[in-house]
């Protein structure tokens, strides 16, 4: 018993493990502490003074006693009203959508740029990572001026004569779409990428041989192989599709929020903390199923490889 | 080393004047080539030597710069490979990672719109013949390395081609599973009656498995016969010098008969007496080639004055089966000799003893180019 303490104690103190635990410290501090808080604060009761919202656990002096009060009403109001509902259902409806557009125009992209000869190769990568070195607010305004009613696109199909009302672009799920589509395809791309490239090309070679046309090999041999690269994209994409709020904010429909905006509204408009903790809670719930979906996919292929 | 009987008035593969440049580099240099129905040729030579890329042509993964092949009477030429009547084994063995061994040896058969009972069937039966039956549901990173190169035979073979490429088909494995596993592909080969060709660079494959060997140099065939053609009777220094080992002196011709010629050799200090006649100008600078083992090495002088030479034991590499000796001469030219070690308590020749090197008159090559 002591001896086996002694060891963790001295594995601990082992340079690997330091290494190791600088990302677990990261997490705990960035991540698992303002979860706690998050946690505590959507079940405690909306208070219109400073800090926003009550203590959980408060000693009161006068009665001499302890009082512990959780409201869980903070969680029943989401079910209640429609409203959270919708939105939740509305988020994943955009977030899906745009994830199969992002993997539709990603799979191509990434493929190409994975069969090209290395030199091209990096600058085709580096042309996909250039537009983050723009500010990422800066690109979604820039569409806004694409979209808008007297902007370039409808300025452009006008001056051509191909319709003569402008369109309505701006301000609808289309918008919401083509910002998202945009902002996140390289997030779909470059696991795609590195997926397919390290493909083994001799067993397309190999299809070819035993008698499958290039499509019939691409869909038995290369489409099965990337299906682990495919799934981290589509994760990469639609968990933060989801929770995106700055987008459908700027571009998006007046009459239908998405629940990232619902939980900005909360937080800083209506200042209803409990609420807003609730829907970052339960917003996160949603999305760790399929991260935990995603894990166990890639712990199976691990196995299966070391196996 | 069977000699195999080439039926060849049943030509199946015909290389017509072939070459392959990639930009300036020539990979495959007019190479013209026939291949008998039932046989196993096997292309032999050193990397980059085109073995390969002649290979790929023949599949349909390369296109001929020049030149046409013909498979049964058809042109290949604009014929996609998965319209040819070929299959290929990969020196990777190129398995699909993500399927059974089942799937795998099904994929070809499956792309013919087979009957799905008959793909059941025939692979079952194939995989019987591979004695891969147990293993049908593992995938290939769970089978060691000769049980893949059993799955990637039985893919190639279960389509039933006419010719069968096998690009290092042992490649891969290690020296015993080798020797075991090139007499199955011989006796398969024979079973299903398929024509073979393989690619290899170890001559011990090649002699084993071919019915015929082309031997391959800078993208050229430069000797194209049985195994005991190409070992005994090399045609070039650099067939004589590929294929096993081989001592090489510098000489002159000084005595040209139908019958016989004497070979004047300095390094050798003596004349070789070769009992055949060869076709050669006169005064012709020659190579004459002696394989090690067919040096005789004694401590007393040969009863025959002719093609007999003395030198001091140098080096001794003991190999178990046989040793080989380094033996100086006094022109400070080293000959390798090989000996069988017949018995185990010999009185054998050891390091810096006199020894006399005599050979047969029959066992010189001479060589022109």
């Amino acid at each position: 018993m002591y001896r086996s303490l002694l060891s963790t104690v001295k594995n601990w103190t082992q340079p690997r493990s330091l290494v190791i635990g600088v990302p677990y410290l990261w997490l705990l501090a960035f991540f698992a502490i303002p979860f706690v808080i998050v946690l505590k604060i959507s079940f405690s009761w909306m208070q219109p003074i400073q800090p926003g919202y009550a203590p959980l656990i408060e000693w009161v002096e006068e009665t001499r006693r302890l009082v512990v009060s959780f409201n869980f009403d903070n969680y029943q109001v989401l079910l209640r009203e429609s409203l959270y509902v919708e939105t939740f259902l509305y988020s994943v409806k955009v977030a899906a959508v745009s994830t199969f557009w992002c993997l539709l125009i990603g799979y191509p992209m990434a493929y190409a740029i994975a069969r090209s000869k290395p030199s091209t190769r990096n600058l085709l990568l580096m042309l996909i990572i250039l537009p983050f070195w723009t500010s990422f607010l800066l690109r979604v305004y820039a569409w806004v001026g694409l979209l808008k009613t007297n902007g370039v696109i409808n300025n452009t199909l006008l001056a051509l004569g191909l319709i003569d009302q402008p369109l309505t672009l701006l301000y609808s799920d289309f918008a919401v779409y083509i910002g998202i589509v945009y902002s996140y395809l390289p997030f779909m791309i470059l696991p795609l990428y590195s997926n397919l490239e390290k493909h083994d090309l001799t067993l397309l070679e190999a299809a070819a041989d035993l008698g499958a046309r290039p499509v019939k090999a691409f869909m038995k041999v290369t489409l099965p192989l990337s299906m682990p690269g495919i799934v981290a994209g589509c994760l990469l994409v639609f968990i933060p599709a989801v929770g995106e709020f700055v987008i459908p904010s700027l571009l998006g429909r007046t009459d239908q929020l998405m629940i990232g905006t619902v939980l900005s509204a909360q937080f800083f408009g209506a200042r209803n903390w409990p609420v807003a903790g609730a829907v970052a809670i339960v917003l996160l719930l949603v999305l760790l199923l399929p991260i935990l979906l995603f894990q166990r996919h890639q712990r199976r292929e691990l196995e299966a490889v070391r196996r | 080393m069977a000699e195999r009987v080439v039926d060849r008035h049943n030509e199946y593969l015909r290389i017509e004047g072939v070459s392959k440049r990639f930009g300036d580099f020539v990979a495959v240099d007019n190479v013209s080539l026939s291949i008998y129905k039932g046989e196993i040729f096997c292309l032999l030579g050193g990397s980059g030597c085109g073995k390969t890329t002649l290979l790929r042509m023949l599949a349909g993964f390369e296109t001929p710069s020049s030149g046409r092949i013909l498979i049964d009477g058809q042109d290949m030429a604009g014929i996609p490979p998965y319209e040819r009547p070929v299959n290929m084994m990969f020196q990777s063995y190129a398995l699909f990672p993500h399927m059974t061994v089942m799937q795998n040896v099904a994929f070809g058969l499956e792309q013919e719109g087979i009957d799905k009972n008959d793909i059941r069937r025939r692979v079952d039966d194939m995989l019987g013949i591979v004695k891969l039956g147990d293993f049908a549901k593992r995938k290939p990173h769970q089978l060691s390395g000769g049980q893949r190169q059993r799955v990637a035979l039985a893919r190639a073979l279960v389509k039933k081609p006419k010719l069968l490429l096998l690009d290092e088909p042992l490649g891969a494995l290690d020296k015993k599973l080798r020797e075991h596993t090139q007499f199955e592909l011989i006796n398969l080969q024979e079973q299903l009656g398929v024509t073979f060709v393989v690619v290899t660079h170890d001559q011990e494959e090649a002699m084993t498995l071919a019915s015929r060997i082309g031997v391959m140099n800078k993208g050229q065939i430069v000797q194209v016969g049985t195994p005991t053609d190409i070992y005994e009777f090399p045609n070039s220094r650099f067939v004589a010098d590929f294929i096993g080992s081989v001592n090489m002196f510098e000489g002159k011709l000084i005595e040209d008969e139908p019958a016989h010629v004497r070979i004047g050799c300095p390094e050798l200090e003596t004349t070789v007496f070769v009992s055949h006649g060869i076709s050669a100008p006169p005064e012709a600078p020659v190579t004459v080639a002696i394989r090690p083992e067919k040096i005789e090495m004694s401590r007393s002088a040969p009863v025959s004055g002719e093609n007999h030479v003395t030198g001091v034991v140098k080096e001794i590499a003991y190999m178990g089966d046989m040793s080989i000796y380094l033996v100086r001469l006094s022109s400070g030219r080293l000959v390798r000799v090989t000996i069988p070690n017949v018995e185990r308590h010999d009185e054998r020749i050891v390091w810096d003893e006199t020894v006399h090197l005599s050979w047969h008159p029959s066992s010189p090559v001479v060589l022109i180019q």
